[in-house]
């Protein structure tokens, strides 16, 4: 290990501190041993673990990193009898202890005799700091970049003397390159102009926000006139770098608002395409139709709880079952009510309106009124970091993904099955489909049980994103029927663009208006645009037309 | 249609004449606490819990023997979230049930649409949220946090304790979140924070499309200094806010989030590891280890026969405005809302963290501020509390319309006096 | 069309059914027994509190409201899933001048401002407040404005040919982009919290017994000329040819009626009486807030004239009544289980009782009269 022989050298160095009278936070001992150093954490003021964990860092031994890394997993206790500092982790109902000082196993103990050592922000930042400290000689270069990357987050003197260390020994290209980076950040600080100017050369293609402030700083004036930065070659090279990023950061901004409006428009397309299976196709005004989306959330939350090891999995399972759950109760509404209403679509209007009061009602006294706590699966948590300026969250893009599935599996069951053919066969002539011998009773329910079903898939996808509870449904009904309405109702291309659209139009308005005027204003267009074209963007054509 | 019959419209008559004679029946060996809590609509996710709190308390007093020797009974209503509902269902309990007191409400509108309906029958109202301040009615007891014992307090200590030079304040677009921001804006400029260090915005109720506002945040704060958010997003649009903060790796260490409007109860709905680290400013926290805490939580759970159900600072709220009123009318010897109302001054009881709470001149409680840290089991881990109790201010010093406005029912006999002017507006004691 | 408007064989139509003889009898009943029966004290069995009155007249304005949507949806076949918006809009003006009356009594004591105005550190009042401290420009603005939007509205959509389902939907989006709008607390109309604390009308306490009672006898009286105005509107010559748009719209279109201005006065009519509706309202319940826009505020409407029964103008009062008593009852007595009872009761009435109650006893004895087409 090679902190080992680093220890004397600071040793050396306290002392001399020592000696000059500087008072440091550290014991005045020439080497403070371990066992004092770890009592110190038995406190719970933030400002005294503080210090006893600057202390503890200093010592940069593996005993003073197991304390560490203990603290930070949150299993650092104390007995509050007689303050003595215990690594432990918990059991049922007891808890394993080992001293961290001789690192043997102490036994077990009750958990009301002891008191978790805890941390709070700060404290966490400095921990994995100084754990990255240790990491940076790990043999897993993956490793090393990360511990690299966590010391950069927090750039003093200390850390850049250490990773300046590292660099001389470092073989792995990309922690390489990291380490260059970084260290050429704390360069620009360097009172030496060459030294700067080699800093900004080297950053020259970097588009981090760090650089960009650091750049932006050199630019600017101090308070009586003069520039931050005396050397005029830096300033002009780090004007240059300035306006790099920023014409490189707009760019990718536009991206971005792209994207945004994409993934919000694929939230409107999931919400409103079973809508327009029933609506479109059936002439059924089916509000229920969101609570068939919660339905499917629901499911979601039910799978999770039934197999809590497997979050990933869980959701993934989900999307059949919720198909399931969301679709039966459609044709079970089919059944019950909306077939009774055919050729009068305003009254389905109202009797849906009953059965989505009493779905959510029933949600209400199953699940209580509270939301529901519906995990992210690992794999859809964090975002795809493209470049410095540019990052895509996962959960966004999935879901952009998966729409792009589920409208893709619609149109051939719709295009290219029997079922999709008896069902278009009814919607266009239903007298005509029965006498061909078609059972339109039994098209009529399978088909109020797809669009049911794709709002329970639909459901599974909001899960990811927003609240788990009987309001859910509530929050999309509207929007949905827009974009059906937009695009054209009986057309799923319509509803795949008019979604689409929306979303993309509300976002690039949102920046400029805000959330609420940028729909105000979507609205509006919409009211307009239906004026112009009364049959939406894809009008039907046709008899079926005059309904 | 010349030959429409009777059948449909003797019932409508029936509908009408009971409407018409919807007597009061009185049981004269009871005294009625009214619980005006949403038990449907959009805020049944909060209030529901608030009316079980309530009828508990009302189940263990009744086991001690009651108050004044009668026995509580309680008059629940659901006011569905509905705030003109609110008012009628208030005035029902008031004039129909004539409820002793009142235990209700959560979101400001609620309370302002309730207001005038208790000012007009002289009725008594329990109000257990945090709220803007701005009021201090004779016939409403505030016992939620006002602005300076929650979002002053919080920001202090991102300020000296966290070193926070750069502020987000970002809140959900009605009144609370407004009068917070504004108070906390003013605040911070006397502390000497630029106005270009201090971003304001406002989402509508349950905004979930936060990919954007985050992203912005995230700019916002990588300008070099040290940025936390100051969140009054309401309820259900944090979910998703703090989903988009966690999926665009924003992490609690970097950018903390201090929240005035999640807390345990919230978390329990909540996937709540994207929330690790962040901070939210209460006066109570279920995981503070205090043994009236822990004999209350024991209750609760028994109550509803749920050993996961969380507790909450409005709980809390609830337990001391309750114990409050049972004290007021053992002092006063009566349910006279005038009597109880002069009683209530002046009157301590434990609260659950181990500290004392009494009711000041002007309606509002001593509380201590707690600032925790959500921790991944939904529960939070106290970070810092102030030394002592700090008195609630109806009236906020940092507001310009509000800094010379004093309440103090005791001397003044006014909720609404300017010492400026040295005249007393709105409601008078009478 | 006969010369005079109200000649004697017109009203004589206009009061030969047996539903409005039943309707107006039971409305002056109400209007002259309530006020009555307010006087006795309340302990007595008989005496109505206030607060019952109060409540009676809130219903009569929903009453209002729902005749409004049943000229439009039960005659003339628009089915507007919006009319909950003319209807807050006719709230807010009214509500504008309540505000103004408060003066100084506000909580800041600003003797021009309202509070949220104070609060929010607006130093003037906004061009669209003023005159509303007048109590004669404030009632022109409960009926010039929902007239207004509604005949710019549809203006656009009938000239277009905007009908059915589609309509529906534009009016829901209407009302929703106004609820968007209203919910801005930087549009000056105190946001979320709305308008309320309101102190005097007309110079004397809103909250005195006598105003509550003339606030009641107004909206009975409101209700009655409505009632009388939609009765004459469609047992009138327009009334035949707005009732043959809904059941052959493109048939009359052929036979040279002009389909389009006889929808946009009808629809600006009833969207003047749902803003007439609110007006009254508002000071009997003492707030107008943003949540009145709710789509599904106007989707209940369309509802009560479901229920009561569509097309008869009493049905839809009838409804209004009956659904809001159920909904009061059951939010009292068992507030868990009125999402059931209402729920059942939309689907029970559109399953079994197509024509609504009032329908139930009027399917037997007229069997042998032609069905009237009720399809949209």
């Amino acid at each position: 290990m090679e902190y080992r022989s680093r220890v004397p050298l600071q040793a050396v160095l306290l002392v001399l501190l020592t000696v000059f009278g500087v008072n440091r936070a550290c014991s005045a001992e020439a080497q403070p041993d371990l066992g004092t150093v770890v009592a110190g954490l038995a406190t719970t003021n933030f400002k005294d673990k503080q210090a006893a964990v600057d202390r503890l860092v200093q010592l940069r031994s593996d005993s003073a990193r197991a304390v560490l890394a203990a603290m930070l997993d949150g299993n650092l206790y104390f007995r509050r009898e007689d303050n003595k500092v215990f690594i432990a982790t918990a059991g049922d109902t007891t808890l394993a202890l080992t001293d961290p000082v001789t690192a043997k196993a102490a036994g077990t103990g009750n958990p009301d005799d002891f008191s978790k050592i805890t941390t709070n922000n700060s404290l966490r930042k400095i921990l994995k700091s100084a754990l990255a400290g240790f990491a940076l000689s790990d043999p897993d270069a993956r490793v090393r970049l990360a511990a690299v990357n966590e010391m950069l987050r927090s750039m003093d003197g200390d850390n850049a003397a250490i990773l300046r260390e590292r660099l001389k020994t470092e073989t792995d290209g990309e922690v390489k390159k990291a380490l260059e980076a970084g260290l050429a950040l704390a360069d620009l600080e360097d009172t030496d102009p060459e030294k700067r100017l080699a800093a900004i050369k080297q950053l020259e293609s970097s588009l981090s926000p760090d650089v960009y402030n650091r750049l932006t700083t050199l630019t600017t004036r101090n308070d009586d006139g003069t520039y931050v930065e005396p050397d005029e070659r830096v300033r002009v090279a780090a004007v240059k770098g300035v306006s790099y990023i920023d014409s490189w950061r707009r760019f990718y901004a536009s991206i971005e608002t792209l994207f945004f409006g994409l993934s919000l428009g694929s939230v409107l397309v999931l919400a409103a395409i079973g809508l327009a299976i029933t609506f479109g196709v059936m002439g059924v005004i089916n509000m229920a139709h969101g609570e068939l989306m919660m339905l499917g959330a629901y499911t979601t939350y039910v799978i999770q709880q039934a197999m809590p090891a497997q979050i990933g999995l869980s959701v993934l399972i989900a999307i059949p079952l919720a198909f399931l759950v969301s679709g039966a109760v459609g044709v079970l509404i089919e059944r019950g009510v909306v077939r009774f209403l055919y050729g009068r679509p305003l009254e389905t209007l109202l009797a849906t309106f009953g059965i989505s009061l009493i779905l959510q009602q029933i949600v209400r006294d199953v699940f209580t009124a509270n939301n529901r706590p519906v995990e992210t699966p690992a794999w859809m948590a964090g975002s795809w970091q493209i470049n410095e300026a540019l990052s895509i969250t996962y959960n966004r893009l999935y879901v952009v993904l998966f729409m792009m599935l589920v409208f893709g599996i619609l149109l051939v069951v719709l295009n290219k099955t029997s079922l999709g053919l008896k069902v278009r066969a009814v919607a266009q002539n239903r007298s005509m489909a029965k006498a061909m011998g078609v059972r339109t009773e039994w098209v009529d329910a399978l088909t109020f049980g797809l669009g049911s079903g794709i709002a329970g898939v639909a459901g599974v996808a909001l899960s990811q994103l927003t609240n788990v509870g009987p309001n859910l449904g509530q929050q999309y009904i509207i929007d949905s029927f827009m974009v059906v309405v937009f695009g054209g109702v009986a057309n799923l291309w319509g509803t795949l663009i008019g979604g689409m659209s929306l979303g993309v139009v509300n976002q690039v308005l949102e920046p400029f208006a805000g959330a609420v005027l940028a729909k105000i204003f979507v609205l509006i267009a919409l009211i307009l645009f239906i004026q112009r074209r009364p049959r939406g963007l894809f009008p039907q054509k046709g008899r079926a037309a005059e309904g | 249609m010349k030959q429409t019959t009777g059948k449909a419209w003797l019932s409508a008559i029936a509908a009408t004449v009971s409407m018409i004679c919807a007597a009061s029946a009185q049981a004269a060996d009871t005294i009625k606490v009214g619980v005006l809590h949403s038990l449907s609509g959009t805020m049944a996710i909060s209030e529901t819990t608030l009316k079980d709190t309530v009828l508990m308390l009302i189940d263990e007093q009744n086991k001690k023997g009651g108050v004044l020797g009668k026995q509580l009974e309680a008059v629940v209503v659901d006011p569905a979230s509905n705030w003109p509902l609110f008012a009628e269902k208030a005035e029902q309990l008031l004039v129909k049930d004539k409820v002793a007191v009142t235990f209700g409400c959560w979101t400001s509108v609620s309370r302002k649409s309730v207001l005038p309906v208790f000012e007009k029958n002289n009725g008594l109202l329990f109000y257990p949220v945090q709220y803007e301040g701005e009021e201090s009615s004779k016939n409403v007891f505030y016992t939620g946090a006002a602005p300076n014992q929650q979002a002053i307090p919080a920001v202090d200590y991102l300020m000296n304790d966290i070193g926070v030079k750069r502020w987000v304040l970002e809140g959900t677009d009605y009144v609370y979140p407004r009068t917070t921001n504004k108070i906390l804006e003013a605040y911070l400029k006397s502390k000497g924070v630029k106005a270009e260090d201090i971003s304001t915005n406002y989402t509508p109720f349950g905004y979930s499309d936060w990919q954007r506002r985050v992203a912005d945040i995230k700019k916002f704060g990588s300008a070099g200094k040290k940025t936390a958010v100051v969140s009054t997003i309401n309820g259900d649009a944090n979910v998703p806010f703090y989903k988009e903060l966690g999926n665009q790796k924003i992490s609690a260490e970097d950018i903390p989030v201090v929240a005035f409007s999640v807390g345990e109860e919230e978390l329990s709905g909540i996937d709540t590891k994207p929330l690790v680290g962040h901070l939210a400013a209460w006066n109570y926290f279920m995981s503070v280890d205090a043994p009236a805490n822990k004999a209350f939580i024991k209750k609760w759970q028994t109550f509803t026969k749920n050993p996961k159900r969380v507790t909450n600072d409005p709980m809390e709220a609830h337990v001391i405005g309750f114990n409050m009123w049972v004290k007021a009318v053992e002092k006063a010897k009566t349910t006279d809302v005038n009597k109880v109302a002069d009683a209530m001054i002046g009157i301590e009881v434990p609260n659950l963290t181990g500290g004392t709470a009494k009711m000041l001149p002007n309606h509002h409680l001593t509380k201590p501020v707690l600032i925790g840290e959500v921790r991944a089991d939904g529960q939070f881990d106290t970070v810092w509390q102030t030394k002592g109790l700090v008195p609630g201010d109806a009236w906020s010093d940092f507001l310009p319309g509000s800094k010379d406005i004093e309440a103090d029912w005791v001397t003044l006999k006014c909720g609404n006096y300017n010492t400026q002017t040295k005249k007393c507006s709105g409601q008078k004691y009478e | 069309m006969n010369q005079s408007p109200v000649s004697s064989p017109l009203l004589k139509i206009m009061l030969a059914d047996r539903g409005t003889q039943i309707f107006l009898v039971l409305l002056a009943v109400l209007t002259i027994a309530v006020p009555l029966l307010h006087t006795l004290p309340e302990s007595s069995a008989l005496g109505v509190s206030g607060y019952t009155m109060t409540l009676i007249g809130k219903y009569l304005t929903y009453a209002l409201l729902a005749i409004a949507v049943d000229l439009v949806w039960g005659y003339c076949g628009i089915l507007s899933l919006g009319h909950a918006a003319f209807f807050a809009l006719g709230g807010y003006a009214m509500g504008m001048y309540l505000m103004r009356q408060i003066g100084t009594r506000g909580v800041y004591g600003d003797p021009i401002l309202p509070d949220f105005m104070v609060f929010l550190n607006w130093k003037e009042l906004p061009w669209f407040w003023s005159g509303f401290d007048m109590f004669w420009f404030a009632a022109l603005m409960v009926i010039v404005v929902p007239g207004l939007l509604a005949l710019i509205f549809g203006w656009l959509a009938f000239r277009s040919r905007v009908t059915g389902v589609y309509l529906s939907i534009i009016t829901q989006a209407l009302t929703y982009a106004l609820m968007l709008a209203f919910f801005r607390n930087d549009m000056g109309f105190g946001g979320n919290n709305g308008l309320t604390d309101f102190k005097d009308i007309l110079g004397v306490s809103i909250n005195a017994p006598g105003t509550r009672v003339t606030l009641f006898i107004a909206s009975c009286l409101a209700l009655a000329l409505g009632y009388l105005a939609c009765r004459y509107i469609t047992v009138s010559r327009a009334g035949r040819v707005v009732q043959a748009i809904r059941d052959a719209e493109m048939r009359t279109r052929f036979l040279g009626y002009r389909v389009e201005t006889y929808k946009l006065w009808i629809f600006a009519f009833s969207a003047v009486l749902a803003g007439i509706a609110g007006a009254l309202y508002v000071p009997q319940v003492g707030i107008i807030n943003p949540s009145e826009f709710q789509p599904i505020n106007s989707i209940e409407v369309v509802i009560w004239v479901a229920v009561g029964g569509r097309g008869t103008l009493y049905g839809a009062v009838a409804g209004a009544l009956l659904v809001n008593y159920a909904k009061s009852y059951f939010t009292a007595a068992l507030p868990e289980f009125w999402l059931y009872a209402l729920g059942a009761l939309f689907i029970t009435v559109t399953l079994f009782l197509p024509r609504g109650v009032t329908g139930v006893g009027a399917k037997s004895a007229s069997k042998a009269a032609p069905a009237k087409a009720v399809t949209a």
